[in-house]
């Protein structure tokens, strides 16, 4: 069983999980992804490489507690196991040398887009971060990202940090005042890669997003990550996860993600009320967006 | 007790019965449906067999079984000694014994088949098989010395568990890599508890690794590593038995609503992941009332048969062609008529129609009518012009068969494929086009059986020693 060398929160509801697996960090790349089992009972959850150590083997996933297995990630020891993490999952972003590249990262959205920024910047790309969070203390990396980018950019939705606004109000104005981008990664909330690749239509900058349907096997086998990419039905597990964003159809990905959303929440209530489980105060205290805790 | 009485009187003995769950308990949970014959029926069953000097049953089995042989030590209550005999062929008794068509394979074969009901071959081979694992009979089989030669297996099924275990007791040191978390194949994710309970496959495993075999689960070969890097990795030969593991959609509109399943989504939820048993597993299920699976074959049966245990109201199998056409076991149609499932023949569904939500409520079917025979030498099913109807549905299950996938195929360079993506191999060694590189199962043929997947296996293990002890080229 993998072994978990650390596992520290970074962020209010957000924990850096790294584990060690020196055969699959060998062979993975940047826009990867893996899918972990925390244990026996558990979900095949996917989750989005964020760094990799290859000295020491070491794979970063970074993770926001949504539902119960992203609660029960946050109780793995330092130096504890999970039951499984198989990957590298899914193609690895397309990288070249454009010239100038930039990478949008929202919310959870920023750790998947620090391998691709440090991907595009070894192909030799000028490359623009934008990243952003709905306030500053849910803002993670802005050192990493500041250490690989050529421009960096910060925004929070409040104000609280960087730029007040939207990751995509950042973009506009830098493809308004003629940055010379070629080429646009963006992962994050999938109303938000929604708005990055409507506006990047206008300015005909290619655009390429992560999605992120619900998958069981990854491997192609199950179907059920399926996605509408330019009329046609894709795999994501395997076709993906990087897709083409001018041509997603997002409402059919929005509307698929919340297939299971009454027995998630029922899943969830039941962990908070379980007093065995280590759930941290953090965790304890969870809602779910709009709704307040009974 | 019985004695060996002569041919006349045995012939005279009435088939056994499996004793079963009935229709109405079995609905409501998922344990197996049949219970297994007892010991006394096994021994009487067993006393129907004229031991057949050339025992046509043979012929039918695609890994000649000594089908004689063992019902003979059952005859001598050997029960154990029974099981082994057929272990010298087929190293999967207990999972061939209850999925096995043996109506078309050994069975129909049978001299008894003619006038009166074949010998219960397939009970029988369940019953040793299971005697000998409940009673801790199982040997752990003797190993050659170490050869020093390295195979890997690649995809857990039956056809590379039998490669693993042929291979092991020549002396071989065989590593088997699943891109799953459990081994099996079809066998843990596809065939539902109800039919095949986990643990017997389970068991199977347990002796192989018992034996010497390694198990790496979780590990996609062509992502982790490719084939070519297992030979640098140090590997002598490879086997792929990756399966036909890519599921068919229909291509009409509305796939993309939620509460439409490809099978083997709906079956992994289920059996791999134990969607079913909600108090202690995690991952989720679509429980419908109204569920359509749209298909004729095992796949669909298992399908249909789950919905009414995850508590469907109405079940129904929505195939184009007609019941004489329907390529499920009898059993598994039997089974499934009389757990209440509803049969809709000669329909073909032409859309799907969503609510606001984006989830399946109603289906647009079409009828149709059998026309002449196509190339499958069946009557091509024709739409009925103007007989559109709608179904109310809330879970769709889409099992129309499988492609191969494409992940070995894609990443090894010089590895030959047929125009539907499957491997081409010479049929004699299941060599494939690359030198020490094997397959066989359904990533060779297609979607078959698990005996035809075992019996490649077996050829497969053959060729590889044979290549390994004329020294195979590093
Ligand atoms: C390729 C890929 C990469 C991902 N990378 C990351 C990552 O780096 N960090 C991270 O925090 N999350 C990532 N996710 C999402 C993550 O897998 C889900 O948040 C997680 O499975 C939720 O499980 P849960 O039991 O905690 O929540 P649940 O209670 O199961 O779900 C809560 C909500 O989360 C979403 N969700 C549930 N399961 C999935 C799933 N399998 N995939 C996507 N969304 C899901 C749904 O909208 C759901 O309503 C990724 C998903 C994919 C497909
Ligand atoms: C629902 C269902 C019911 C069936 N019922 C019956 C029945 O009653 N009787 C019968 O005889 N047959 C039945 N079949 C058919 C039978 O199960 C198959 O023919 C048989 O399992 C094929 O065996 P296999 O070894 O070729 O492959 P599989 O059993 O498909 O196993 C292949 C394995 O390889 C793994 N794999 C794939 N790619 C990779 C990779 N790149 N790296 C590592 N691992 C990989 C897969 O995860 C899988 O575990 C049924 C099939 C299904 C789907
Ligand atoms: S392996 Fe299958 S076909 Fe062969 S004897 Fe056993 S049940 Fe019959
Ligand atoms: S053909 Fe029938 S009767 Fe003859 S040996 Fe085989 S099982 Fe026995
Ligand atoms: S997750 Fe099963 S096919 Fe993609």
């Amino acid at each position: 069983m993998p072994r978990v060398v650390d596992n520290i929160q970074i962020g209010p509801l957000t924990w850096k999980m790294r584990v060690e697996v020196p055969r699959l960090v060998a062979k993975a790349k940047a826009g990867q992804f893996v899918i972990i089992r925390v244990n026996e009972q558990g979900e095949r959850v996917p989750m989005s490489i964020a760094g990799l150590d290859g000295e020491q083997g070491l794979l970063t996933v970074i993770y926001q507690v949504v539902g119960k297995t992203s609660a029960l990630m946050t109780t793995v020891e330092n130096g504890g196991e999970i039951s499984d993490c198989v990957g590298p999952l899914g193609l690895a972003s397309h990288v070249e040398n454009w010239g100038t590249a930039c990478v949008v990262g929202g919310g959870i959205g920023i750790a998947p887009v620090y391998p691709i920024a440090q991907a595009y910047k070894e192909a030799g790309n000028k490359v623009i971060s934008i990243i952003g969070a709905r306030s500053k203390d849910i803002l993670f990396y802005q050192k990493e990202h500041g250490e690989v980018a050529d421009e960096l950019y910060v925004c929070t939705d409040d104000g609280s940090e960087g730029h007040h606004g939207f990751v995509s109000d950042v973009l506009v104005k830098l493809l308004k005042d003629g940055a010379p981008i070629k080429m646009i990664m963006a992962i994050g909330p999938v109303p938000m890669m929604r708005v990055v690749a409507k506006v990047t239509k206008e300015f005909e900058v290619p655009t390429w997003v992560s999605l992120n349907p619900l998958m069981v096997d990854g491997t192609g086998m199950c179907g059920g990550c399926r996605v509408t990419v330019g009329g046609e039905t894709k795999f994501a597990c395997v076709d993906g996860p990087d897709f083409d964003g001018h041509l997603v159809d997002f409402d059919v990905l929005t509307s698929r993600l919340n297939a299971y959303k009454d027995q998630e929440r029922k899943a969830m209530k039941k962990l908070l009320e379980d007093p065995n489980c280590r759930l941290t105060k953090a965790v304890r205290e969870f809602t779910y967006p709009g709704e307040n805790k009974a | 007790m019985i004695e060996k009485i002569e041919k006349k009187e045995r012939m005279k003995i009435k088939r056994a019965e499996m004793p079963a769950q009935k229709p109405e308990d079995r609905v409501r949970n998922f344990n197996e449906v049949p219970f297994g014959l007892t010991a006394e029926q096994a021994i009487t069953e067993a006393a129907r067999c004229l031991e057949c000097k050339k025992a046509p049953c043979i012929d039918g089995c695609p890994v000649e079984v000594d089908i004689p042989g063992f019902i003979n030590l059952i005859l001598e209550k050997d029960f154990a000694g029974a099981a082994r005999k057929i272990k010298q062929t087929n190293s999967l008794p207990a999972v061939c014994g209850r999925v096995c068509p043996q109506e078309e394979q050994c069975e129909i074969k049978c001299v008894l088949a003619k006038k009166f009901k074949p010998v219960a071959i397939g009970h029988l081979e369940r019953f040793v098989a299971d005697y000998e694992r409940e009673n801790n009979l199982v040997q752990i089989p003797a190993v050659a010395a170490p050869t020093g030669k390295k195979v890997a297996i690649v995809g857990s099924g039956p056809a590379g568990l039998t490669v693993a275990g042929d291979l092991i007791k020549l002396g071989h040191d065989v590593t088997v890599f699943e891109a799953l978390h459990k081994p099996g194949g079809v066998l843990v994710y596809g065939i539902p508890e109800f039919r095949l309970p986990k643990n017997i496959v389970q068991a199977e495993c347990d002796v192989l690794k018992d034996t010497g075999v390694k198990f790496e689960n979780s590990t996609v070969i062509g992502k982790m590593e490719t084939i070519d890097e297992l030979f640098e990795m140090g590997f002598d030969a490879i086997f792929i038995g990756t399966g036909a593991g890519l599921p068919n959609f229909m291509g009409i509109p509305g796939e993309q609503l939620i509460g439409i399943y490809s099978a083997n989504e709906y079956l992994t939820r289920s059996n791999l992941m134990r969607a079913f048993d909600e108090n202690d597993y995690d991952t989720p299920i679509i429980r419908g009332k109204n569920v359509a699976v749209l298909g004729g074959g095992n796949t669909a049966m298992d399908a249909v048969r789950t919905s009414k245990r995850l508590g469907a109201d109405h079940s129904y199998i929505v195939y184009r062609r007609s019941e004489a056409e329907m390529p499920a076991r009898a059993e598994e149609i039997h089974h499934a008529m009389e757990e209440g499932i509803e049969f809709h023949m000669l329909t073909t569904p032409i859309k799907f129609i969503g609510d606001d939500q984006g989830r399946v409520v109603q289906m647009e079917c079409l009828n149709m009518e059998l026309g002449p025979p196509d190339d499958s030498g069946r009557r091509r099913p024709v739409p009925i012009e103007g007989s559109n109807f709608i179904m109310d549905v809330d879970l769709v299950v889409v099992a129309i068969g499988n492609s191969s996938n494409p992940l070995i195929q894609s990443t090894t360079p010089g590895l030959e494929t047929n125009r539907w993506g499957n491997i081409t191999v010479n049929p004699d060694t299941m060599q494939t086009s690359r030198p020490g590189v094997y397959a066989g199962g359904d990533i060779v043929t297609g979607g078959a059986t698990v005996i035809l997947a075992a019996g490649a296996g077996k050829k497969a293990a053959r060729a590889i020693h044979t290549y390994l002890s004329n020294g195979a080229p590093k």
